[in-house]
């Protein structure tokens, strides 16, 4: 356990408020950081942790609001500025430079150097630098090229740098999303070498396991605003749910009952090298099968090969009883295939088009005579899948980017669901959006189930897995690794499969069957 | 759908009437310096607004103007051709030697066309299939083709095109001021404005350039659009070089060096965003005639040809400059944050 | 304890890539020149190999400023027009004024290099132009104040003065000068590229633009920089072009930009920036020179160079392309294959 002795904050932020382009991103936040702590920041997406940890980072400033350094008024106009003062950032895109060496990136503007001639000692260099790198732990070579490493590595090499600055904060974003459960034990044992030298490191996650794992405190945020702060040990999972989400659990997904059809789609022993092997299952009308396992299982890439985006190297596919050739999103679509992507902003939506050209982007064709539009059927057609959808806008006309994610994923679902698929892949469809546009999303998914969509659905939320899902798959390395019935299915059963080793998938069904 | 119900009770499916205005707020801006640009001619010499001076005009700049048409739609998609001119070159020596050759006028000229067009597939293949940034891809097909140009007929001209040929640069159409050229142009901007704007092809042009993955995952036939768009530069290329042709009666390898300026320079004057996605056809032709217009008047002063060029530099930077500001104030985001 | 991350030092696949690119452009002009050797026995010989240097020197000079700014994921087009107008300008100084010392005048060159280079940083620091659109732009507003300048005249060879003029021809240590001042060029590049913070900060903001902001480098500062140096060797190169050429045009250097980025390009700079040495410049320089003068040597006409320049540029990006994208797979599945369970 860390020594949080000290009774004074070595960083404070109060009442901050920031927006961008009139949207609230923060409200009167606050945050106190001790130092010697892990300290968590929780919240669903879109409740401002990004942003807060950014103006720390003096990444943006604050509207409003100040910030207080060991007790004394700060502003941090740059990166460079909040660096000077002790404060490191780890992103979870890592910041380096993929054509240099780990050395360099891990010192890059601190390199030593001899005073008269501004040489570069490259020898001391990568003496520091391996001394850093050891230090954690880790036997990389720093004259290692960062391109090509793996993501934990990647931020191994960040933590070496926050500690070459001598970091007394160090912020971290969402760290573990990208490592496997091996890499996240190293993580956690680092951070806390790190928390025992006195550094107070401030923790975004999602996973709330984890935050009871390795945060000393953590810190709600809602929509923008600070809702409190508790020591880990002295509050329950379902507190910290209800303080991010603001009710509970239960009411938020409809359940399902609907009658199974015959099989839309069977994959056997689909494989792309290096990402995902031997992948084979079925997929009935009428039915939700719910893909679950940690981020980097390999789920999406599955999903993507399916439709065409990046196509397996063996494997076979058959759309109703047929085997078919799927080489790009054109051969999916035709197959009444939709997939609605995880990322909204860059793969779902074209964000300088309206409403109506995002809808009807993928069905053009039905609008156009020869290459002319009808404007006027182009908008009918959007129109009545805005208004099923219940998109809120000012008119279709609106730019999508100015719409918010809830709305805009109701776009992409409307866009989806008009080129009239028989199969829809969903990869997190209810990450980043507001509650009450989650439970329009379940609700439509049992709509279109009971309609006699085959409906395949990514999530990385259990709950949601869970409650939605027929029959559950789990996914860990790229290998399927469990299958459940809706009836057999716990979280616990789930996260045994999803971690569990392949040696031991064997015992851990085994394990799990009997619990 | 919750939308904001109009006065009739219908829901407002088309946008309301502030918006076009709002838009043509940098045609506008180009119709009042076209305007002032014709103020300023007219006053330093008589010569600028006899009518017959004004249609003569415009043939100096038509071969550009007629590049400047797809050049505009690669730019929306988010790329750029450097190569248009040497394409020009290529075209217009290949069927310069053809016909020297012996070849009917008129067939060498389609043999021209066809050089242009496949120099423009070469383009798009290599842009396409190797995924190459056009940047790097037509910068050293620029240096290629007009290079092959050169090889060809070295520092000679070509001449001794047949009048029925040179009426294509030279001529009028029958019983009207108006030059051949001019007529050409007028005929293919329509088809280009409907492309552009009216057609799907066009609104995939606007939607790759925008956010070419998210074409990808709709099942946009992206790489054969882009590969549609480089033909289209490279025939409309040809059809330049070969207007050229027409109008001086005899063709050099170094034929339209330099067009490629006035032709981005035009592009992105007209409103085309540099890095895709927005832009006008309208725009574009005005942008056209303002810098026939500069070079017209400076011609008329005999400010010769190399310092006219200091000029297109100017407003090819000032172009972008300015309407960098007028966004950034109209807090136009391209991709929203978070 | 053992590490999750455990590895043995890896053989580091792209520094075998970066050498192998060098090694691929000596096999290249070796085979050139085995195989012009047998049609021309000339090629072989000391004054030839002497010409061809003397020809890529200022090929070179010009070729590490571009670098320079190609390393910033940028590109500087107007640098040939920089070399005309440099060429003029000290040209017409240095004919009225034939007293002037040549040193001065290569300072003079130098220093308008920097200020029309200048001109481009802020364009695109400043005024956030994009370089390639920047420098479009003052490639034609310089090469028209050449002809400004120089009110339609040349200056030639019997206007230049002889010490000017042997600036570049005379010998130090029996090697020319334009050759040393090459070789200190590149010497001195590759000094500040390789062992300094702010040549280590090029290759970081090209390598990785927002994370070089986020790591405080001064991106807009060293973005202005690069322009500043490549305008000032620039400049510095129209003196000598002067020098070598006896004679000012007003299209001198027209179109030379174009060869100094395919000397990059060949050399193995990578167009998005992040990635190149000087070496690898001067081999592709050297390349470029050695084809420029077997195409002479075997009577092809030299109407033939440009064609040549454009289909080595499009070779090299291709076969980088090609490789790259191997290599990029190649780490990706073994940095898969290597995660733990």
């Amino acid at each position: 356990m860390g020594e949080a002795a000290r009774a004074q904050p070595i960083l404070a932020l109060r009442d901050i408020s920031k927006a961008f382009a009139g949207v609230h991103a923060l409200e009167g936040a606050s945050l106190e950081v001790l130092p010697g702590e892990v300290h968590a920041l929780l919240g669903e997406n879109g409740a401002g942790k990004s942003t807060l940890v950014k103006i720390i980072a003096g990444v943006h400033q604050p509207d409003a609001g100040e910030i207080l350094w060991d007790g004394q008024p700060v502003h941090f106009p740059t990166p460079l500025a909040a660096q000077q003062h002790g404060i490191a950032a780890i992103y979870q895109e890592p910041a380096l430079f993929p054509d240099l060496d780990i050395a360099e990136n891990i010192l890059m503007g601190r390199q030593p150097m001899d005073p008269t001639t501004r040489r570069i000692r490259w020898g001391e260099l990568y003496a520091e630098a391996g001394r850093l790198l050891r230090s954690l732990g880790t036997s990389l070579d720093p004259r290692t090229r960062v391109r090509g490493l793996s993501m934990a590595d990647q931020q191994m090499v960040e933590i070496a740098k926050a500690l070459s600055m001598n970091a007394r904060v160090l912020l971290m974003d969402e760290p573990t999303s990208s490592l496997s459960l091996r890499e996240v034990d190293e993580l956690f044992r680092i951070m806390r070498r790190l928390r025992e030298l006195g550094t107070a490191i401030i923790f975004i996650s999602h996973r709330l396991e984890e935050v009871f794992e390795i945060a000393d405190r953590v810190t709600v945020l809602r929509d923008g605003r600070y809702v409190g702060t508790r020591r880990v040990s002295e509050v329950s999972s379902d507190q910290l749910i209800q303080m991010m989400v603001g009710r509970t659990l239960t009411t938020l997904f409809p359940k399902q009952e609907v009658p199974v059809g015959e099989v839309a789609l069977r994959v056997q022993g689909l494989t792309k090298v290096g990402v995902f092997s031997d992948i084979s299952f079925e997929l009935r009308r009428g039915e939700i099968l719910g893909l679950a396992g940690l981020v980097g299982a390999g789920r999406t890439d599955v999903a993507r090969a399916i439709f065409g985006v990046s196509p397996a190297d063996s494997g076979t596919i058959e759309v109703n009883g047929r085997p078919v050739q799927i080489r790009n999103p054109k051969d999916a679509l035709a197959l009444g295939i939709a997939y609605v992507p995880e990322d909204r902003q860059h793969h779902g939506l074209v964000l300088q088009l309206s409403i109506t050209q995002n809808v009807t982007l993928p069905i053009l064709e039905q609008f156009a005579t020869l290459g002319w539009v009808d404007r006027g059927a182009e908008q009918r057609e959007a129109k009545s899948w805005a208004e099923r959808m219940e998109v809120h806008a000012a008119g279709l006309w609106q730019k999508v980017r100015e719409l918010s994610g809830g709305n805009q994923q109701k776009v992409v679902l409307g866009k989806w669901l008009a080129t009239r698929p028989r199969i829809l892949i969903l990869d997190e469809p209810t990450r980043g959006i507001d509650v009450g546009t989650k439970a329009a999303v379940h609700q439509l998914m049992s709509t279109l189930a009971g309609q006699g969509m085959a409906i395949l659905l990514i999530s990385s939320e259990l709950p949601e897995v869970l409650s939605m899902s027929d029959r559950i798959l789990v996914m860990r390395e790229g290998r399927i690794t469990g299958r459940l019935t809706r009836a057999e299915a716990t979280q616990e059963r789930i996260m045994a499969y999803a971690t569990a080793s392949l040696n031991e998938v064997g015992t851990a069904a085994g394990s799990a069957a009997s619990q | 759908m919750t939308m904001t119900p109009t006065a009739s009770g219908r829901t407002a499916a088309r946008e309301p009437s502030i918006l076009p205005t709002l838009l043509l707020r940098w045609e506008t801006l180009l119709i009042v310096l076209l305007l002032l640009g014709a103020v300023g001619n007219a006053y330093l010499s008589e010569n600028f607004l006899d009518v017959t001076n004004l249609f003569n005009m415009t043939v100096d700049f038509m071969e550009k103007s007629i590049i400047a048409l797809p050049m505009a739609l690669i730019i929306v998609s988010g790329n750029i051709d450097l190569s248009v001119a040497s394409t020009l070159a290529l075209s217009a020596i290949v069927m310069g030697v053809l016909f020297q050759a012996g070849w009917n006028v008129w067939l060498a000229s389609l043999a021209g066309l066809a050089v242009g067009a496949l120099a423009g597939l070469a383009n798009g293949l290599l842009v396409t299939r190797v995924r190459l940034p056009s940047l790097v891809v037509t910068l050293g097909t620029y240096a290629l083709y007009r290079g092959l140009a050169s090889a060809i007929v070295g520092d000679e001209a070509l001449s001794g095109f047949p009048d029925d040929f040179t009426t294509i640069g030279q001529g009028y159409l029958p019983g009207t001021p108006v030059p051949v050229p001019l007529a050409i142009f007028l005929v293919l901007v329509v088809p280009f404005a409907l492309l552009l704007h009216r057609t799907s092809f066009g609104r995939l042009v606007y939607a790759i350039g925008s956010n070419e993955e998210a074409c990808r995952f709709a099942g946009v036939a992206v790489d054969r659009i882009k590969v549609i768009l480089f033909v289209l530069a490279g025939l409309m290329s040809a059809l330049a070089g070969l207007m050229l042709n027409a109008r001086f009666g005899a063709t050099r390898a170094d034929v339209g060096a330099g067009f490629e300026l006035d032709v981005i320079t035009a592009v992105v004057l007209g409103g085309v965003d540099i890095f895709g996605g927005q832009g006008t056809i309208l725009g574009v032709v005005l942008a056209l005639f303002l810098i026939g217009e500069l070079r017209f008047g400076m011609s008329l002063n005999n400010v010769p040809a190399q310092v006219q060029t200091i000029a297109i530099g100017l407003l090819l930077i000032l172009a972008i400059i300015l309407p960098r500001l007028l966004r950034a104030r109209s807090g136009g985001r391209r991709v929203a944050s978070a | 304890m053992a590490s999750v991350t455990e590895r043995a030092s890896r053989p580091n696949l792209l520094l075998l890539a970066a050498r192998f690119r060098e090694t691929g452009i000596v096999v290249v002009i070796l085979l050139i020149v085995a195989a012009v050797s047998l049609r021309t026995p000339y090629f072989l010989t000391p004054d030839n190999f002497r010409d061809i240097l003397l020809n890529i020197a200022i090929l070179s000079i010009v070729a590490l400023g571009q670098t320079m700014v190609i390393l910033t994921r940028s590109i500087d087009l107007s640098v040939g027009s920089i070399i005309g107008l440099s060429a003029m300008v000290v040209g017409l100084a240095v004919r009225d004024n034939p007293d002037l010392p040549p040193v001065l005048a290569l300072l003079m060159g130098i220093g308008l290099g920097m200020a029309l280079g200048g001109i481009n940083g802020l364009l695109v620091t400043l005024g956030r132009v994009p370089p390639i659109i920047a420098t479009l732009g003052t490639l034609s507003v310089y090469r028209g104040l050449v002809l400004v300048v120089s009110k339609g005249q040349w200056v030639d060879a019997y206007r230049l003065p002889a010490g000017f003029v042997q600036m570049s021809k005379s010998e130090a240590l029996g090697v020319p000068n334009l050759l040393l001042f090459a070789a200190a060029v590149a010497i001195g590049v590759a000094y500040f590229l390789g062992h300094t913070r702010l040549g280590r900060e090029i290759y970081a903001i090209g390598s990785n633009p927002t994370a070089a902001q986020l790591a405080g480098i001064p991106v807009s500062q060293v973005l202005f920089l690069v322009f500043v140096l490549s305008g000032a060797l620039a400049g510095g190169a129209g003196v000598l072009w002067a020098s070598r050429f006896a004679a000012v045009a007003n299209d001198t250097a027209s179109g030379f930009e174009l060869q100094t980025v395919a000397a990059a390009v060949v050399g193995g700079v990578n167009i998005f920036g992040g990635s190149g040495t000087v070496p690898g410049v001067l081999l592709g320089s050297l390349l470029l020179g050695i084809i420029a003068n077997a195409l002479t040597l075997v009577h092809i006409s030299p109407f033939w160079q440009l064609a040549v320049q454009g289909l080595v540029i499009l070779l090299a990006v291709v076969v980088d392309a090609l490789i790259s994208r191997r290599l990029q797979r190649a780490l990706a599945l073994r940095a898969r294959r290597m995660a733990p369970a």
